[in-house]
């Protein structure tokens, strides 16, 4: 006896994302999943290492800590990933980062809704200025974003007297709650950091916009001639990014009760990196958030089993998350070469 | 690439201006700084202050030349600025053999750094801007590891090197000129200069043409690297000391600046070594100058990135053709 089942729009969806990978054979499949699912896999097999090897990693307290403090980054590594998707770049995240920051903490003596509002707008503003500039004056994001990083932290170091002011959030207000309250035992920054990477997915997977980005970044001039608004969906790409970077930044001054100033420098790289672990192809049209969370959260697990070694110093972090970056592009390329080339 | 969008066609002469801005720009651009300066700041013109400035924008020259050479083939090299930490960290601990040797240790490293730059990006294909990411957390992490804290660096050699001078003119200054005037030499008069701008311009097309383009991508990158390794060593001198965790912060940035400043196009095939050197000096001289004038160091970033935008912006026009 034969069941017939009716076929639901989410099996023909799956169906079609099963065979995605142009082609067949099981090889290229094979491929497409390590290249897609490998940062996952690498993710669990560290951790369970190191929950056998070191009594207190899989406590309660350091798996907290390391959610809390992977959630900033995430968020970050979130708006990068649709802007890598596009196939652009933005290195102005960690300087919007700490300028968001500032700017909340400042604010948040004239209440919470300034206090989120006021970095929103700024950050959301110097987004919309390098989409601006990558979309409709087609200057090279690399360097425009290069620009941004320099005037969002000339921007920061003026409202802060040079660096020499530190903001302190108001005491006892629902915007320190928002950094630093629990919610089901889970802080609030995980929380929210969950949400926006469910929106982020289905924004990117299921929207009419989400597409667009994808055909940008796949191949501009014919998303261009099928009629897909390339510079507006760039210009709202990088928008996106800089209220992200803004908000991330907000987050992060309402857990610290600060808006400390010297934050940020790196950022950008370790959300690029972060994107490119989980997946994400730097040449664009091709990539899911699901997986810059993964890359982010195993970034902060390497660099939390290194602090549980203990003995050896932060330097090796950096030893250990270039080393591994390198080991991942050139799996990556591998990967991605063996699924393009027939 | 196609350009879809109509454009409407520029008057003659304005398209003269443009090109002539894009070529000349930069040196107009340093010339009005030294005039506004000679005109309005005090003590400006004295040889001393000269010394300073030339002797400030060394390192960034000398690294800022391999990035031209980088982003010529149509790359980038983020790892510069780690380079020269790894390197100072290198003299501090090699200095006990002598300078010489220290010095000889620091290039080796520098080129290895390329040399895995170099080979990630010619052999495996990942892009630049990555490959070199990863090379600037690892080698930055890695000179932290050799060296974890400041140290002090007493050598006589080292500090003759780092402060005398030669007919009025620092040392540092002119290994950089010269340096300059051999990385202009090879990229206009050799066959490498030659290979390395077409590759820039077109790779399947180099390829195609038989150019040994892997080789020639390997040697960029670690000509970039000795480069690097040198400005690290020449900034260890001048300091006397050996500080790996602030050596070279944020040097990628700057070296970038003035190549882009200095007009040779991000989209690879024309490298201006010149304009690069005039890139680096315009941006010494628009912070100096700020600073003289009491504006705060973030209006002075400020500044750097307006000037930058600009500088890309007239060097657009140039890719409409």
């Amino acid at each position: 006896m034969t069941v017939v089942k009716d076929e639901t729009p989410a099996d023909r969806l799956a169906a079609y994302d099963a065979a995605e990978p142009a082609g067949s054979g099981r090889g290229e499949r094979l491929s497409a999943l390590a290249q897609q699912h490998g940062a996952l896999v690498a993710l669990v097999a560290i951790a369970a290492v190191a929950s056998l090897s070191f009594d207190s990693f899989a406590t309660t307290g350091n798996i907290e800590n390391m959610a809390v403090s992977s959630a900033f980054l995430a968020i970050v590594a979130l708006g990068m990933t649709f802007v890598i998707v596009t196939g652009g770049i933005d290195l102005s995240v960690g300087s919007v980062f700490v300028l968001g920051g500032v700017l909340a903490a400042w604010g948040s003596r004239h209440g919470t809704v300034v206090a989120l509002l006021l970095p929103l707008a700024v950050c959301g503003l110097i987004g919309l200025v390098n989409g601006l500039l990558i979309a409709r004056l087609r200057l090279a994001p690399f360097i425009v974003t290069l620009a941004a990083m320099l005037g969002a932290r000339g921007v920061m170091l003026s409202v802060t007297d040079e660096g020499a002011d530190t903001y302190l959030v108001a005491e006892g207000s629902l915007f320190a709650d928002l950094g630093q309250g629990k919610l089901l035992g889970i802080g609030v920054p995980v929380w929210i950091t969950a949400a926006l990477f469910v929106a982020g997915g289905i924004l990117l997977r299921r929207t009419r916009f989400g597409q667009h980005v994808y055909a940008v970044g796949g191949n501009e001039d014919a998303a261009a001639l099928m009629g897909a608004p390339v510079a507006r969906t760039k210009t709202l790409v990088y928008t996106l990014n800089g209220l992200l970077a803004g908000f991330a930044g907000a987050l992060n001054a309402a857990w610290l009760d600060s808006g400390v100033t010297i934050l940020g420098y790196g950022m950008e790289l370790e959300a690029i990196a972060a994107v490119v672990i989980g997946g994400t192809l730097l040449s664009g049209g091709m990539g899911f958030v699901g997986g810059s969370l993964v890359g982010v959260l195993l970034l902060k697990v390497i660099q939390n089993v290194i602090n549980q070694i203990g003995s050896l110093d932060s330097a090796y972090q950096q030893v250990v998350s270039g080393g591994f970056l390198v080991v991942v592009v050139i799996a990556q390329t591998w990967l991605a070469r063996r699924r393009r080339v027939p | 690439m196609a350009d879809l969008t109509l454009r409407r066609a520029l008057p003659a002469d304005r398209e003269r201006v443009l090109r002539w801005l894009q070529e000349y720009g930069v040196y107009l651009g340093v010339a009005l700084l030294l005039l506004v300066n000679i005109a309005f700041t005090p003590h400006f013109l004295s040889a001393e202050n000269f010394r300073t400035q030339a002797v400030q924008v060394a390192p960034v020259v000398i690294v800022a030349l391999g990035m031209a050479l980088a982003i010529g083939s149509e790359g980038v090299d983020l790892s510069v600025g780690s380079v020269m930490a790894l390197s100072t960290s290198l003299v501090a601990l090699y200095m006990g053999y002598g300078p010489w040797i220290a010095l000889i240790v620091a290039v080796v490293g520098g080129a290895a750094v390329g040399l895995v730059n170099g080979s990630l990006i010619a052999f495996i294909g990942v892009q630049p801007i990555v490959a070199t990411l990863a090379l600037m957390v690892g080698a930055r992490g890695l000179a932290l590891v050799l060296l974890p804290q400041l140290e002090d660096i007493r050598d006589p050699g080292m500090a003759t090197l780092g402060s005398g001078e030669f007919a009025g003119v620092p040392y540092v200054v002119l290994i950089a000129a010269a340096l300059a005037l051999v990385v202009a030499f090879v990229v206009r008069r050799t066959t490498f200069g030659r290979q390395l701008l077409a590759i820039g311009d077109s790779r399947p097309a180099a390829k195609l043409a038989g150019l040994p383009v892997r080789r020639v991508l390997i040697v960029v990158y670690v000509v970039c690297g000795v480069l690097a390794a040198v400005a690290g060593f020449l900034a260890t001198a001048r300091l006397s000391a050996s500080d790996p965790t602030s050596l070279g912060n944020l040097m990628e940035l700057s070296a970038i600046t003035a190549v882009v400043v200095g007009g040779t196009p991000l989209t690879g095939g024309r490298v201006r070594i010149g304009g690069t050197v005039a890139g680096a000096v315009l941006i010494q001289l628009l912070t100096a100058t700020l600073i003289k004038h009491d504006l705060e160091p973030s209006w002075t970033q400020i500044a750097q990135a307006v000037v930058i935008i600009l500088a890309v912006y007239a060097a657009r026009e140039r890719g409409k053709r």
